[in-house]
């Protein structure tokens, strides 16, 4: 009989499911898994997460990683590939840890064109400690630090991360993809896949902003929150590849 | 093997020992009185095939030296002071994680962005931890250029035998002085990483460094763990100098490039008829504690010497017990207690204790109170 499902063999077996119910890093951790096996590169990964939701990479993939304090993670992907260039170095960060706390670390990343691959999940919030406003908040949004909502009077303006990272002429390959549907989903699969692929070939830094829904903490259904996605996320945040320097080649 | 001596920079010296040492990636970024190092790695490096990253900000330095320590290669960064206190957070990440991260702080004067004078001031950062939780750093005390290339080695050594964060707390005056040093060749054995480096997961389940600990049970034994092994790093390690204690009624104690000026005020006093000797911790942590407690116990006097406001002093307090007297002899920061400065200071405190000079006059003189 066709085997029609099964878990990604760099998954590891024994791991607890510790998201909230509908939240997308569960889509997002098994897109970068499945990838890892399609290129056959989980023996030569090392991994670094920092801080907040995302820091549990490890708990459910099966390769090897170090944790970085919050923000750091890019830095501490360079001094990894710096001292091991032949291994496959990665990032999995949520948008406070890339892009508020850890901006000065993700560009000069970026800048210095480190042949390391980063993944930033944007859910516009802090999820771990319970919903802040962050550095991708969007304009009207409420939390627990914007009661009436993000202004520019107050908090300025979000930011648009995959554009700023294109901007880096050290980038190789930069992209935004959303989880709210199956041809979403497909289309992420394929980012992640080339943001590794552009480290594989010693081209540059490799960045993928991945749109997710943080369900428990924008009070909405699982449903609901890719609702937002798709009707108020992706107008802000458009899809799409932002830089690809392999296109013409 | 030759012991050819050359005329050469503190700072260089400890650049050129960490090549030696096998350092294999340096990070840093630019601050007065340690950019040298950073200068001489950054040609040395490259030709040598070696890394070298001009770090967005000592907060990138710190933590790239973090990543490639964890893969198993020898690294380091280099800082001084105002810049170091950067670094508080990942130092204390990296001692829970036990990454033997290799730093070099050449002291300048604070608090805050202070100056480039010379100062003492970041023995309590250094000693006690500028991050937060119970952890400790192995911190050496280089007094010399030569030493600056012996502590390099040790430091490497140290580092990755015990995994375990280690400081160079050197200064100013030493970073920027020149002086006769042998290299020589790297003294240690290579230490075996294999166990524990990041290489990626070929043949053995996957590894992973943190020090998240949602397991209360796991996050107290792990407390404990470290400590423990610090307790085994203090038994082992501890090292220090002494001269002329054994009949010494005063002991000038001091650490780093005071104690230059300790042994010579030493040796201006003897000439005196004084009897004065110097004691040095070599290793700031591990301190001393017992050694300097046994010369207490014979009731020898202790005289700290320091370029701030008493810091090693607490811990030589600590040692003594109350055994004998504890004097202090400071300043603050820039040039340096000169030996004229501490003969001077050093006669008062024997006249004091002979009882021509009154406590209290002495004390409102050269102690500071804490």
């Amino acid at each position: 009989m066709q085997q029609v499902f099964s878990i990604p063999k760099s998954m590891k077996k024994d791991f607890k499911y510790t998201f909230c119910p509908g939240c997308d890093h569960g889509i997002a951790i098994r897109l970068v898994a499945e990838v890892i096996d399609e290129l056959g590169i989980r023996e030569d990964i090392i991994s670094s997460t920092s801080v907040g939701c995302s820091v549990f990479l490890y708990d459910f993939l099966d390769v090897d990683c170090v944790e970085a304090p919050h923000g750091r993670a890019l830095a501490s992907a360079t001094g990894v590939k710096r001292a091991r260039p032949d291994k496959i170095v990665f990032t999995y960060s949520g948008d406070g840890d890339f892009a508020s706390i850890g901006l000065a670390e993700s560009m000069h990343t970026a800048l210095r064109g480190e042949r390391v691959t980063s993944f930033c999940i944007n859910n516009t919030t802090y999820g771990m400690t319970g919903g802040q406003l962050g550095p991708t908040t969007m304009m009207g949004q409420v939390t627990t630090t914007s009661p009436t909502g993000r202004n520019r009077e107050y908090y300025g303006y979000p930011i648009k991360v995959a554009e700023h990272i294109a901007l880096c002429d050290g980038t190789a390959y930069s992209a935004r993809v959303a989880l709210d549907s199956i041809p979403h989903i497909n289309e992420a699969k394929k980012a992640i896949k080339k943001a590794f692929q552009v480290q594989l070939d010693g081209l540059g830094f490799g960045f993928v902003e991945i749109l997710s829904s943080c369900p428990t903490n924008w009070h909405l259904s699982p449903e609901g929150a890719h609702k937002r996605i798709r009707e108020e996320m992706i107008p802000v945040f458009p899809l799409g590849v932002f830089k690809d320097i392999t296109e013409n080649k | 093997m030759t012991e050819e001596k050359v005329l050469i920079k503190g700072n260089y010296a400890i650049a050129q020992a960490a090549i030696n040492a096998g350092c294999q990636c340096y990070f840093g970024y630019p601050i007065t009185p340690q950019t040298e190092i950073g200068e001489y790695l950054s040609g040395k490096m490259q030709e040598l095939g070696r890394a070298y990253v001009c770090a967005e900000s000592e907060l990138g330095a710190i933590n790239m030296v973090m990543g490639a320590v964890a893969t198993g290669v020898k690294a380091m960064t280099s800082s001084s002071s105002c810049a170091v206190s950067l670094m508080q957070e990942a130092l204390s990440y990296a001692a829970s994680d036990e990454l033997p991260v290799v730093l070099v702080n050449v002291m300048r004067t604070g608090p805050g962005l202070g100056y480039i004078y010379p100062a003492q001031g970041d023995y309590n950062q250094a000693v006690y931890g500028g991050g937060n939780g119970d952890y400790k750093l192995i911190v050496l005390a280089p007094s010399t250029v030569q030493e600056c290339v012996d502590l390099t080695y040790r430091a490497f050594y140290l580092a990755q035998k015990y995994r375990n964060p280690t400081m160079i707390l050197a200064d100013g005056l030493l970073g920027q002085m020149m002086e006769p040093a042998s290299f020589g060749e790297y003294p240690y054995p290579e230490v075996d990483v294999s166990s524990w480096a990041l290489t990626g997961a070929k043949g053995r389940p996957a590894r992973t460094i943190y020090s998240v600990a949602t397991e209360e049970k796991k996050q107290i034994q792990h407390i404990y763990d470290l400590h423990k092994k610090f307790e085994v790093i203090a038994e082992n390690e501890t090292s220090y100098e002494e001269f002329n204690t054994e009949d010494a009624e005063f002991i000038l104690v001091a650490f780093g490039s005071m104690t230059r000026n300790i042994k010579a005020a030493m040796n201006v006093l003897r000439a005196q008829g004084k009897k004065v000797g110097c004691f040095r911790p070599i290793t700031l942590s591990p301190f001393p504690y017992k050694n300097i407690k046994a010369l207490a116990e014979k009731g020898k006097d202790m005289i700290v010497v320091e370029m701030n406001m008493g810091q090693m002093l607490k811990d030589v307090k600590y040692a003594v017990e109350g055994k004998s007297q504890v004097s202090f002899v400071n300043r603050p920061c820039g040039e340096w207690l000169s030996v004229e400065e501490i003969v001077a200071a050093v006669n008062e405190i024997i006249a004091a204790k002979e009882g021509s000079i009154s406590g209290k006059e002495m004390e409102s003189r050269y102690a500071t109170s804490i």
